[in-house]
This record gives C-alpha cells, sequence and structure tokens, in this order.
C-alpha cells in the first residue's frame, strides 16, 4: 500500500489547517452559504436533507487495518456508528456537525486519509480493479498509476473549476471489474506490438440523465505520456465544455457532440503542441510508486486442499460462500475474498463501526493488514490462504459479514436515496431491501444477476448498467419506479432499456420477479440476463410485466 | 484595488478604455480584444504601454504574435466557478512564454487567489473586503504542492525539493 512521505504529511497538513480556517470564517460569517459551498464541496461536505454528509476519500479503493480501525472512530465518536460505502469506493458519514469536519480532517490525516475533491466539478477519486496486484486475469498491477494520477490530479490548479465533475479509472485486466466505460476518463492498459505499455484512453462515459459509454480516442498512449494525455482530454473540455447547463456539462456531452472523432483530434492537436516531455513520468517514479504496491511476503507452504475440500463438503453454507465469495489468486495457496455488505434487509454498503473494527482485524490476522472498497458496495479482503477461509467465514459471520451473495440477485447496488439525499426524488433503501428479501430464496438458482437501482436521475446506483435497473422518480406525490433491462458493466457494458411504463413502489418486488421468472424460462446454457435479452428482445419480458392479469 | 502576487496591496493606474472611447495619444491603456482587432494598427505605434483585456472564450494562440506588444493581459472570471481563464493563464505563460503582468479579474474570491497564481496570474483586482480579511495570507497558505503548472512539473519534481524521501 502507498504509504506518505515527509511531503505528503505536510501537503495534507497543510490542507487540514486551510479547511479549518474556511470553516472559521464561516462560523463567524465571513463567508455566505454560497462561497463556503465550492469551498466545503472540495473537501467532500455536503449539506443533505438531515444534516451534513462528509464524503472520505479511499483512493483507489485501498485502506489497511490502521485506517479502517481509524475510520470507526470517526464513526462512534462524530457520527451514528455507521457509515457508507459508495461506487466511488468513498465512505459517506450522513449525520455530521459542520463545526467538527476539521478535527475529522485532521484524524483522517493522522493515517493518511483525506476528503479532497471527493466532490466539486474536479477530478473526482480515481478508481480501479478491487483485484488489482492479485487477479490472475492481470497485465500489471494497475494501483501505481492511480497513486501517480492521485497525486497530479490533487488540488491541480488548471483543472479544479472544470464545467462538471471527472472521473477516471483504469482497468489492467481481461475482466473490468472497474466498470471503466461508465467514467469521463477510462484507461485500459495493454501491450503495443513492440511489447511496451501503454493505455487505451476512453472518454465520455457517465450516466445521469443522459447516459453514454465512454468511446475509444487513443489505441495506445506510453505510460511515460498519460499524464500529458489527460491533461490534453482535459484542456479540451475546460475550453469547449458547456457551462450553461448542469445538465449538459459533462465531457460525454462534449465528446457526443463534437462526435468521438472530432472530440479526439481536437485533443490530439492539443496534446502536440503541449510540452509532453515536462510532465513525462520518469521510469524510475513509476518503479518507486510501484515499489510501495509490491506483493507481501506469502506463506509458501502448500495447502492441504482436501482438508477444506471436506470442510466444504460437511458445511453447505460455508460451501456456498466459498463458491460466491472467494475468487482465484495469483499465488496458489491463497483467495481473494469478497466481504459483502449486503445482508438482505439491511442498507446495501452500510457498515458499522464495530463491523469496521472486525474487517481491520481479521485483515491483520489474514491478509496482510490490507482490505479493499469495491464499486459494487461490498468489501475485499485480497491476500487470505485458503486453509483460512474456514475460520475467515466464521468470524465474518458472526459480524453479520458472512453474506454470500456476490453478483447475486440480493447484490444490489443503490444509492442512498431519498432516505438522505437531497437530489433524490424517491426512496431506494427500502425498495432495495424489500426486492432482496422478496427474491433471497431463489437467488442461487437465479445465478449472476444484478439488479441496481438510483433515487434520481443522477444514477448513483449506476441503473442504466443493471441486467435490471431501477429509477426511483416521484409522479403525482407518488413515488413510483422506471424499470430498464439489459444493461452491463465490464468490457461488454451497455445502457439498459425503458421496458415501459414505471410501476408502483408496492409492485417492484413482484415485477421483478415477472421478469427474472422470464429469463430463468428463456435462458440458455450459462447466459447471463443481457445475453439472454439481447437475444431474444424486449417482447416476452413486456407481455409477462403488463399482460391483463 | 489590486492584490499584486507578493500580497501587496496598491492602485490600478491602467485606464481600461471603453470600446466607443477615443484611444489617447499617451498613458497606460487596455483595450479590449474587439478594440485590439479593429484598431491594431493605431494601438501599434503609441510610444506607451498596451493591455488587452481578453474574455474567456478567446484561445491564447489567436494573440500569440502579438504578446511583446501587451505589458499587461487582463483574463476574466465571469464567475469564481468558470475556470476556463486558469486554462488560459497557464498556456500565456507556458506555451507563448508570456512575461508581463497577467492579471485576474471579475469573481475573484481568497480561496482561489492561489490557484491563480500558480496558473502564472501575478495580479489580482478585488474589493475592500481583501483588506478586512487579510486575503494575502491565501498565498502562504501551502508550501508544498504535487505538481507546478507553469514550470511544468510533476509530483516526482516537486518531491524532491523536500530531499530524499522519507517515510
Amino acid at each position: 500500500m502507498y504509504r506518505y512521505d515527509d511531503f505528503d504529511h505536510r501537503f495534507i497538513d497543510e490542507r487540514v489547517a486551510q479547511y479549518r480556517d474556511q470553516v472559521r470564517r464561516r462560523l463567524a460569517g465571513q463567508l455566505t452559504e454560497d462561497e463556503f459551498r465550492p469551498l466545503r464541496l472540495m473537501n467532500g461536505l455536503y449539506l443533505q436533507l438531515h444534516a451534513y454528509m462528509l464524503r472520505i476519500a479511499v483512493p483507489y479503493g485501498m485502506l489497511n487495518s490502521a485506517k479502517l480501525r481509524k475510520l470507526a472512530h470517526i464513526m462512534r465518536k462524530y457520527d451514528r456508528g455507521y457509515g457508507h460505502f459508495t461506487t466511488r469506493t468513498n465512505l459517506q458519514l450522513h449525520w455530521i456537525k459542520l463545526e467538527d469536519t476539521p478535527d475529522i480532517l485532521a484524524e483522517l490525516a493522522s493515517v493518511e486519509m483525506h476528503a479532497i475533491q471527493t466532490s466539486g466539478n474536479s477530478f473526482r477519486n480515481t478508481t480501479t480493479d478491487p483485484f488489482a496486484g492479485v487477479a490472475a486475469d492481470e497485465l500489471e498491477d494497475p494501483r501505481p498509476y492511480a497513486e501517480i494520477i492521485r497525486q497530479w490530479a490533487t488540488l491541480h490548479p488548471e483543472f479544479s473549476f472544470l464545467p462538471r465533475k471527472f472521473k477516471i479509472a483504469i482497468c489492467a485486466s481481461k475482466e473490468d471489474r472497474a466498470a471503466v466505460k461508465m467514467h469521463d476518463l477510462g484507461l485500459y492498459l495493454h501491450k503495443n506490438e513492440a511489447g511496451e505499455l501503454g493505455f487505451e484512453v476512453v472518454v465520455g462515459g457517465g450516466l445521469g440523465r443522459t447516459p453514454y459509454l465512454a468511446q475509444s480516442v487513443k489505441k495506445f498512449v506510453p505510460r511515460r505520456d498519460v499524464l500529458s494525455y489527460i491533461e490534453a482530454c482535459l484542456r479540451v473540455y475546460n475550453r469547449y465544455g458547456r457551462r450553461d447547463n448542469l445538465w449538459k456539462a459533462r465531457v460525454k456531452i462534449l465528446v457526443n457532440s463534437l462526435g468521438p472523432a472530432k472530440y479526439a483530434e481536437e485533443v490530439e492537436q492539443e496534446w502536440l503542441a503541449s510540452d509532453r516531455e515536462a510532465i513525462a513520468i520518469p521510469e524510475s517514479y513509476i518503479a518507486e510508486i510501484a515499489s510501495a504496491f509490491a506483493p507481501p511476503d506469502y506463506d509458501r507452504k502448500p495447502v492441504d486442499e482436501a482438508a477444506l475440500e471436506r470442510t466444504i463438503a460437511s458445511n453447505p453454507a460455508f460451501a456456498r460462500w466459498v463458491k460466491n465469495n472467494v475468487h482465484p489468486h495469483k499465488v496458489p495457496g491463497h483467495a481473494i475474498v469478497t466481504i459483502s455488505l449486503k445482508e438482505v434487509g439491511k442498507t446495501g454498503g452500510d457498515i458499522t463501526a464495530e463491523q469496521m473494527e472486525v474487517v481491520a482485524d481479521l485483515a491483520d490476522e489474514l491478509s496482510f493488514g490490507e482490505a479493499r472498497v469495491a464499486y459494487e458496495q461490498n468489501m475485499v479482503l485480497p491476500h487470505v490462504r485458503r486453509d483460512k477461509l474456514f475460520t475467515l467465514w466464521q468470524r465474518l459471520d458472526a459480524a453479520k459479514l458472512g453474506t454470500s451473495n456476490k453478483d447475486l440477485v440480493t447484490d444490489i447496488i443503490c444509492c442512498p436515496g431519498l432516505d438522505y439525499c437531497g437530489l433524490a426524488t424517491a426512496r431506494s433503501i427500502p425498495v432495495a431491501q424489500r426486492i432482496a428479501k422478496h427474491l433471497a430464496a431463489k437467488e442461487d438458482e437465479i445465478g449472476n444477476f444484478n439488479i441496481k437501482m438510483s433515487g434520481c436521475i443522477n444514477a448513483c446506483g449506476h441503473h442504466h448498467l443493471g441486467h435490471i435497473g431501477l429509477l426511483g422518480v416521484e409522479k403525482n406525490g407518488e413515488e413510483v419506479y422506471q424499470i430498464t433491462l439489459g444493461g452491463d458493466a465490464g468490457h461488454n457494458a451497455a445502457i439498459g432499456t425503458i421496458i415501459g411504463p414505471a410501476v408502483k413502489s408496492d409492485d417492484v418486488p413482484a415485477a421483478i420477479d415477472k421478469l427474472i421468472g422470464v429469463y430463468m424460462k428463456l435462458r440458455q446454457d450459462g447466459e447471463r440476463f443481457p445475453e439472454t435479452y439481447r437475444r431474444v428482445g424486449q417482447a416476452p419480458f413486456k407481455e409477462a410485466l403488463y399482460a391483463p392479469r | 484595488m489590486l492584490l499584486a502576487e507578493d500580497g501587496a496591496l496598491g492602485v490600478d493606474d491602467w485606464h481600461h478604455l471603453a470600446d466607443d472611447e477615443p484611444v489617447p495619444a499617451s498613458g497606460l491603456v487596455t483595450v479590449s480584444f474587439a478594440r485590439w482587432q479593429l484598431d491594431e494598427g493605431t494601438l501599434r505605434v503609441r510610444a506607451d504601454k498596451l493591455g488587452l483585456r481578453l474574455p474567456n472564450t478567446i484561445e491564447p494562440k489567436d494573440i500569440a504574435g502579438d504578446l511583446d506588444r501587451f505589458a499587461l493581459i487582463i483574463l476574466n472570471f465571469p464567475k469564481f466557478t468558470d475556470g476556463r481563464a486558469y486554462s488560459q493563464a497557464r498556456l500565456l505563460r507556458t506555451r507563448f512564454h508570456y512575461k508581463g503582468e497577467l492579471r485576474a479579474d471579475g469573481n475573484v474570491l481568497r480561496d482561489q487567489l492561489l490557484f491563480m497564481r500558480r496558473c502564472g496570474f501575478n495580479s489580482f483586482v478585488v474589493g475592500e473586503r481583501a483588506i478586512k480579511e487579510n486575503w494575502a495570507k491565501a498565498f502562504s497558505e501551502f508550501d508544498v504542492f504535487y505538481q507546478q503548472p507553469t514550470g511544468g512539473q510533476g509530483p516526482w519534481v516537486m518531491r524532491q525539493r523536500l530531499g530524499p524521501r522519507n517515510p
């Protein structure tokens, strides 16, 4: 894991002091709320329905036990003892007092954390594969690049007042576990014909009111040039991106109004005119940052796989967890474990301070002190010996963290919705809870299935990319839910299509049940929902959902 | 009132010529970009220094050939959230090597001053609040940064200024 040096510590301490003074000026009446808003937003502080919400950055989802314990402490001392992981792998605390926020940031700084640029019209948290560095299908660890981008993008003076927010994601493996194509800018690490490492750059993805998938603008940018190329992408956006209409200000609108080819041409010209050498990343710096992500000292003693098999055979609940939540690791005898934060009936992505401390202890004992956050609002222990899986599961289960539903129908991505958020038009958490309860009994039979739900058009719950997506809207004083079908994240990303009129809140679980019933009847060998949907089309689903009873 | 990059407050001794105002024979004047395009010939032959007020929709490359004629360029922030002038400033300084005074005007607020200076601005049009609230302090809130945009340097250079890596 990347560790701060004197430089990073000094920077973060100065940032805390600057923010402390901003809060002091606000409380003293020197700053109006209008003037203070952008300042607090640059530190992730929102004013929501009931209180301030603080969004703490978890750069590319990486945490360690010290950070986890500090977060637990903050959740207990300054909030109500729990927090909420977001689809940007950040942590939100929903019951914060303004006057406490400088102290919270100081506490975070003590464990090398911050809330910089978790909001505002600038670079947001760069995300990557939660299995980075341990995935069997990975070309190279993407985290050093994510960290270099984090550093370079932090309080970048040219790009702190863009037309709108800007999100970057990086993928370095065969499977895209970071939903790269829904980002403003995505980087796919690959090798060119000469065998050099570099990135394919895709730009213009984003969900919200007008969903687009990012389009390729350059097939290969040498890794040393990635910052100058991103800078060119940003400068074209800063110059031409719309500022007259909040809903048309993201780079996706620019890319699609110019056309991806024209946008790419503008970027290329800007890039060629720029001093690329000035911020070409030295090999030595890539190596230096990469050394912070060197693999831990794994215990290479062989694992008694036969014993593990016997435990699995004699314990169906454990067997289920291994099947769903345990993933292949590149080092023999080890596994990557997903800790589901989607216990049926609870709020997806929520975690209590006590649970966070359990994860910290388990990370220390069984995963070299390391844990991660995945954009699906789950956590990951990246380095678990297979002969410790049973112990791990028992202890997770005792802390209500042993839910075996990774990528199943109850593993729902869901935004906070009208229960917390000032932007929401409908509730999402209670609806997701009812869906999960309704479908839990047959989730194994259904198999891989992603339901994603947002409580407003801003699409924080990624509903466009759900196999089934739900968008809560308010219609004549009633909360109703629009259903989209066929969305998908990853390399085969697709934006779902609206199937028909919205359904009432009470009818949502039964409606989804019907749609899934059609899928189960029509699916062919191994087909996931999006594939079946593309093959058979909308008609059978529409018929099942809207046919008169 | 003008705030300089070193925190000093001063008065503006330039006259900002309206587009329908005749060009005086002498004295420091600034003109709009439109006026510059219209009266370039007249303006070029004046002995005194000239300043240019550049809207944030004009690309620096469009005036790149004339930069040695201007002792002052004023860039505008219609709203502090409109960050186009940051890119203009940086390009003027780094790509086109403009060496004169670069002034920020418009919705210039205390907490954006440092961003502006780091992009190459060296004077700022401010109001009375700047004295009362000691805006000059904003320039010294940080002494380390991850990037030096006017020097075109990344975190690897900025770190070295603090000496060898010491976690």
